[in-house]
């Protein structure tokens, strides 16, 4: 499989490492979330980055602050329907703080993909030589977004109100600033 | 009412075109249908019977007179010169194409409505109560915080993958005429000790298979904190409902495996954590939604009309409907009017476009140009003056749109039913019909009073027959369409679960067995002043029983 990011199809030198196989000595691997609890020591000894596979009905705080010695961590759409990966996606990035590779791996259509990016995913797996053009302009079916999601894009909310924010800032603010501490 | 601004309108307009490519690639096979399917739900529209069925949303029931001319020019096109309004305050035409969905959807975007998240499991078409803004009982608008509502829930990218369709409704008076306890949520605008108002908020609530009363898991939340409070209940439920069987993914089974008050506590812990976050509302967005529902230009009027007492005195007919389908005001002068679609004969909820074209020319000249759909499938028109009540009597008269029943036994909730519907196992349309050609004397309407009649062609219960006060459930007996009764529903502030009076009637059957379950409540009723609703409570379903099957019903042995 190759990996959907920074907008190009890329090669994928991960591999996913079951619970009952031998680590690899060498290369990036992920492995279970009981394996990587069970083993933390060990899979950080190696040389090599780390990530660990979240299944969806695996809790994403149970990673903690776990998550800052990660490289990868992988969430699951077994089927596109399943939406539980894109409230694990939130809460990595928004509550753990998590800033490393957010990867979404399963049934990834385009039609689900910009949702993915909102909700903090920022790679997919995708077979190697899929055609990805579908996938960037699902990016560009919307310019606007009404709610805060765990990305960067501007809310309506925020853009509705920059003007007013603007004018705040000036004069409105100072003095409202004096009148705070004049009391 | 509320105005798109230019954020809402690149929105709605951006969906047109995606939902134009997304027919496109399924019809050029790029799409399978088990991929489309999903996506033209999130859209309304679905495969039926005969047909596609689009839904078009009705944000929480409110229409401008220019929206419902659309509406009926849509009838007139791409149906069959009628629409069908619903339980949700939505409208559906049932014989678009495919292909010609997308241009409804440019049509509808030019009056800023669109067909967003009417169906699929997402969040819902956000409902309200009908009479928001101008209920004489009411605490707040409950418009505004709809409005906030389907602005938060519109593609939110967390929570369109859900178990399950999630419904929310919200309601601004005493009175609930939103039906909140029997959605996924339920708001309520309710006053504190010191007369702040908030919200007090209840979940998992339901109709369907498995027909549940929500429970409350907050008495009382500062309004700025709504969207984070309905954020954090939404991600519980999308991480630990079901997915593993659809007739147990709605948040009401979570809510009862879980019990509410541990339900209510995961819900505080997530909600704890993004409560002061980005979707801590600003006040200037409050107000900003809060000046499109500030109250029209209303004449100042003294609250009794000599003419409107006149025509009442001349006209029995009109003095009637007066009685029936029209509600208190809060603005002296003025009157809220009801129309039933619910016609001798007719399916319920259904207008011709003809009737939507007359509706939005009386809205314009009677109304402040505005309309609202009830969740009883009927028609608002919200500010009239009572000096003008007679005009539009006579003027929706011929139009069979003057029918006094409202709240009455033939004004009847039904799903389409089996005429329609790929998931039904009777027909609804007929049986509605033929009662209420059989209750069509409105003397005997007025005599027997408010009962709420709901018909459901199957057990998903589209016609809401488990709160109806009698409910009729279509099932399916060996090929042959047969109709189970149920007694003493309620979808009100008094929320209940109507209980089963017995063996389900034969098609032929079910018309006389209403008849007798009324004859029964008249016949034995303490007085007038008891609904048939208050003699259910108060009897149970025995009597009935009785009348019904002519067989004493089994009593328990007296105690030793």
């Amino acid at each position: 499989m190759a990996l959907l990011q920074h907008g190009a199809l890329q090669p994928n030198n991960w591999r996913f490492v079951g619970d009952d196989a031998a680590l690899p000595a060498d290369g990036p691997v992920t492995v279970s979330l009981k394996r990587w609890q069970a083993e933390t020591d060990a899979l950080r000894g190696r040389n090599a980055p780390i990530g660990v596979r979240l299944k969806n009905d695996e809790p994403a705080q149970a990673l903690g602050d776990d998550v800052h010695r990660l490289s990868v961590i992988e969430v699951e759409f077994p089927k596109f329907t399943d939406g539980r990966a894109f409230s694990q996606a939130r809460i990595l990035r928004d509550k753990l703080g998590y800033q490393g590779e957010l990867r979404g791996i399963g049934t990834i259509l385009r039609d689900t993909y910009a949702h993915m990016v909102r909700c903090g995913i920022d790679s997919v797996e995708l077979p190697e030589g899929k055609a990805i053009d579908g996938y960037l302009e699902a990016l560009q079916e919307f310019t606007v977004w009404y709610q805060p999601a765990s990305d960067s894009r501007r809310t309506v909310l925020e853009l509705r109100h920059a003007a007013n924010a603007n004018a705040r800032s000036g004069a409105a603010v100072l003095s409202e600033t004096v009148a705070a501490h004049s009391v | 009412m509320y105005r798109y601004d230019e954020f809402d309108a690149t929105i709605v307009q951006e969906r047109v075109r995606q939902f134009r490519g997304q027919v496109t690639r399924r019809l050029a096979g790029e799409l399978t249908e088990e991929q489309f399917r999903p996506l033209r739900l999130k859209n309304g529209l679905y495969l039926q019977l005969h047909a596609y069925m689009l839904r078009v949303a009705i944000p929480y029931g409110v229409l401008s007179a220019k929206q419902m001319r659309k509406l009926a020019f849509i009838a007139r096109r791409y149906d069959r010169g009628f629409g069908h309004f619903t339980t949700r305050q939505n409208i559906q035409y049932n014989w678009p194409q495919l292909n010609e969905a997308p241009d409804i959807l440019e049509h509808l975007a030019e009056v800023e409505m669109h067909a967003i998240q009417t169906s699929g499991n997402c969040i819902r078409n956000v409902t309200a109560d009908q009479f928001a803004g101008v209920a004489a009982d009411e605490i707040e608008d409950p418009r505004i915080w709809a409005e906030i509502i389907r602005q938060w829930s519109t593609f939110h990218p967390e929570f369109d993958y859900l178990p399950r369709k999630f419904k929310i409704a919200v309601t601004g008076a005493p009175d609930d005429r939103a039906a909140i306890r029997v959605h996924d949520i339920g708001v309520r605008i309710v006053k504190n000790e010191v007369g702040e108002t908030g919200f007090e908020i209840w979940v998992g609530g339901g109709l369907g298979r498995t027909p549940i009363i929500g429970v409350p898991i907050r008495k009382f939340l500062p309004k700025r904190h709504l969207l984070s409070y309905l954020e954090a209940i939404l991600r519980v439920y999308n991480l630990l409902g079901r997915r593993d069987n659809i007739y147990k993914a709605r948040i009401k089974i979570l809510v009862q495996a879980t019990g509410g008050e541990k339900f209510a506590q995961q819900v505080e812990e997530e909600w704890e954590k993004i409560k002061d976050g980005p979707l801590y509302l600003p006040q200037e967005e409050i107000d900003r939604i809060h000046r499109y529902f500030a109250p029209p230009a209303y004449d100042k009027l003294e609250d009794n009309d000599p003419a409107f007492e006149t025509a009442r005195l001349e006209h029995p007919d009109f003095a009637r409907w007066v009685r029936t389908n029209t509600v208190r005001h809060r603005v002296p002068g003025y009157i809220i009017a009801n129309v039933s679609l619910k016609p001798e004969g007719g399916a319920p909820g259904d207008a011709s476009a003809d009737q939507m074209d007359l509706l939005a020319d009386l809205a314009d000249a009677y109304s402040l140009n505005e309309v609202r759909v009830t969740h009883h499938q009927n028609i608002v028109f919200p500010n009239v003056r009572k000096r003008d009540l007679f005009a539009l009597w006579q003027r929706l008269k011929p139009a069979k749109l003057a029918t006094p029943n409202l709240g009455f036994v033939s004004d009847i909730i039904a799903c389409p039913g089996l005429d329609y519907c790929s998931l039904a196992n009777a027909r609804s349309i007929p049986v509605a019909q033929r009662l209420s050609r059989h209750f069509s004397d409105p003397r005997k309407l007025e005599a027997i009073g408010e009962l709420r009649l709901n018909i459901s062609g199957c057990i998903n219960a589209c016609g809401h027959h488990h709160v109806g006060h009698i409910g009729i459930l279509g099932v399916d007996k060996q090929g042959q369409e047969f109709y189970q009764v149920t007694l003493g529903g309620s979808s009100k502030d008094d929320a209940s679960l109507g209980k089963i009076v017995g063996a389900a009637f034969s098609e032929d059957d079910i018309v006389p067995a209403i008849d007798t379950i009324i004859e029964t409540y008249l016949g034995q009723r303490s007085d007038k002043s008891e609904r048939f609703l208050d003699f259910v409570r108060r009897v149970g379903v025995d009597p009935f029983k009785e009348a019904l099957y002519g067989t004493a019903p089994a009593r328990r042995p007296a105690a030793e």
